[in-house]
């Protein structure tokens, strides 16, 4: 007996909702748990605050002001490079043996394990340009890692801009980095910025990229130039979770959660961003 | 004493077009194109009225392989020799499109756009010629008061308009239109037609029509165009009145196309 085409409907829809329930609810556990575990523990103290007594006590200021220099001196080396090979790949290069290349490279880039980044950056930044473990040294490797992530989202969103505009700009007598620059950019910026802060997302959350190449175990200052190590959050709660015997939990779950706050807000950024163009768009 | 023809704006010598895939758009076209008035181009699709269109402003070249054999000269210049500057050519050529683009800005930035790409910014300057375009496309009474609105927000009939209105404040010399009013409503492309007969005055136009009867209603002068070639070629009315050659009888009586 064939099953009708409204039960097959039903059965695919109820399938996918449970499916979609089960992705979210792994999400949801997961986030919650390190609310509810990590929420005692935050108070300004925590925040602003330097670990004490072998960071068993006192606070994790370090490791948030470093990931923050981590992750703005990625975007600023990250971003312009990566924005301008994206408006190469997708305005400027024919279709070529080496543009493909050039595309083959990003996608196995972006594949390429984080700790690989970092045995990489230790041997480049730090050991050959003579960098030392510092936060120049990291920034440079992460955005290695991030490259890839913010080309190919670049290179989407500059390429779903309408190609009549394109054409009608040129038409008009533009100049075709006239016509990227009023018309293309413009209209692709939405989709870029999303792509950017993912990218810079992911750099702020791992830890295996700046192990080798600036990260530190433990500092009693903020780091005064690029060329010092800092802490950072990612490793911080690596450093407390397993190298730290006597470890109060509580700090713990502290240090997970304000990552996460930090990792979700940029997100949130990321999705607002993006609504709010979306619903100004014209075409 | 009678006076002397104008000089043709456009001279076309033993032009063919030749695409990257192998196809040859033109064959061996040759035609002259007066000043200030309205040049049609029609037949079927697939013709190379288009292409001929698109030579004009060498907009083909946005294909990357397409190959120009023969000559086009404007105003005694050969624009299609490799020294030619496409930028400064597109701005004496201006061209509409046959789906209105309005470019994801507001009206008056529509506008302002050809001429700020060359390099215009005084305020005053770019005023004026935003208002001379928007009133001699027919458009200025119905936008005067929605400059600063997105120019997605206008009807389909306005947003063709405005792209008319935005290559006339580009002030060029030429104005190419590719069945510029294939989308629009009867009334729309009224006003459109209408608009044209003030434009030729100051203006060369060269249509690809989307109609037969348009084309009998636009021509000051014609050419039949049938893959690739040009059948037929004289004074608006008697090509359509009187052709000469039969395939352009059949076409134009509506045995074909």
């Amino acid at each position: 007996m064939r099953i009708s085409r409204i039960v097959t409907q039903r059965i695919a829809f109820t399938l996918l909702t449970l499916v979609m329930a089960a992705t979210m609810l792994g999400i949801l556990a997961i986030i919650a748990y390190i609310f509810l575990k990590g929420l005692p523990a935050l108070s300004p103290e925590f925040i602003f605050s330097m670990p004490t007594h072998g960071m068993r006590e006192g606070g994790i200021w370090p490791a948030i002001v470093g990931t923050v220099y981590l992750t703005l001196g990625t975007a600023v080396i990250a971003v312009p490079i990566g924005l301008l090979a994206a408006v190469y790949l997708s305005e400027y290069a024919s279709d070529s043996p080496f543009t493909r290349a050039i595309r083959i490279a990003i996608v196995n880039l972006a594949g390429i394990p984080s700790v690989v980044y970092g045995l990489f950056g230790l041997a480049l930044f730090v050991l050959f340009l003579g960098l030392g473990s510092s936060i120049a040294a990291a920034c440079l490797t992460l955005s290695i890692m991030t490259l890839p992530v913010i080309i190919s989202t670049a290179e989407e969103a500059l390429r779903s801009v309408p190609q009549a505009f394109r054409l009608v700009s040129v038409s008009m007598g533009g100049t075709r980095w006239q016509t990227v620059w009023r018309i293309v950019l413009p209209q692709a910026l939405p989709g870029i910025l999303t792509g950017v802060i993912l990218g810079l997302e992911r750099a702020a959350g791992e830890t295996a990229p700046i192990l080798f190449t600036g990260a530190a175990y433990f500092l009693p200052q903020l780091p005064k130039s690029i060329f010092d190590g800092t802490m950072a959050l990612p490793y911080h709660l690596f450093v407390i979770s397993t190298q730290v015997p006597g470890m109060p939990v509580k700090i713990q779950y502290g240090t997970a959660l304000v990552l996460l706050i930090f990792v979700l807000a940029m997100n949130l950024v990321a999705t607002l961003i993006r609504s709010y163009y979306r619903s100004r768009r014209q075409w | 004493m009678v006076s002397a023809p104008p000089a043709p704006k456009f001279v076309v010598e033993n032009l063919s077009v030749q695409y990257p895939d192998g196809t040859e758009s033109l064959r061996n076209v040759s035609l002259q194109i007066p000043p200030n008035a309205v040049t049609v181009l029609f037949g079927p699709a697939g013709g190379g009225k288009s292409t001929l269109l698109r030579t004009f402003n060498r907009l083909n070249d946005l294909v990357e392989g397409t190959r120009y054999l023969g000559k086009v000269l404007l105003d005694g210049e050969n624009i299609l020799s490799p020294k030619v500057d496409l930028v400064a050519l597109r701005r004496r050529v201006g061209m509409v499109f046959a789906q209105p683009v309005p470019l994801p800005m507001t009206v008056r930035e529509n506008m302002t756009y050809g001429l700020e790409l060359a390099g215009e910014s005084r305020r005053s300057k770019l005023v004026r010629s935003m208002e001379e375009g928007l009133r001699a496309a027919a458009l200025w009474d119905e936008v005067k008061d929605r400059l600063d609105e997105p120019a997605g927000a206008l009807s389909g009939g306005q947003q063709q308009r405005l792209c008319l209105a935005r290559v006339l404040a580009m002030q060029p010399e030429v104005i190419l239109m590719d069945e510029p009013t294939s989308g629009l409503d009867p009334i729309s492309t009224a006003k459109v037609e209408d608009s044209l007969q003030t434009i030729k005055k100051k203006y060369t136009v060269v249509i690809v029509p989307h109609s037969v009867q348009q084309a009998g209603r636009l021509a000051d002068w014609a050419g039949f165009f049938l893959q690739g070639e040009l059948v037929e070629w004289g004074e608006g009315k008697n090509l359509f009145i009187a052709p000469k050659v039969k395939r352009t009888e059949d076409y134009v009586t509506g045995r074909f196309g």
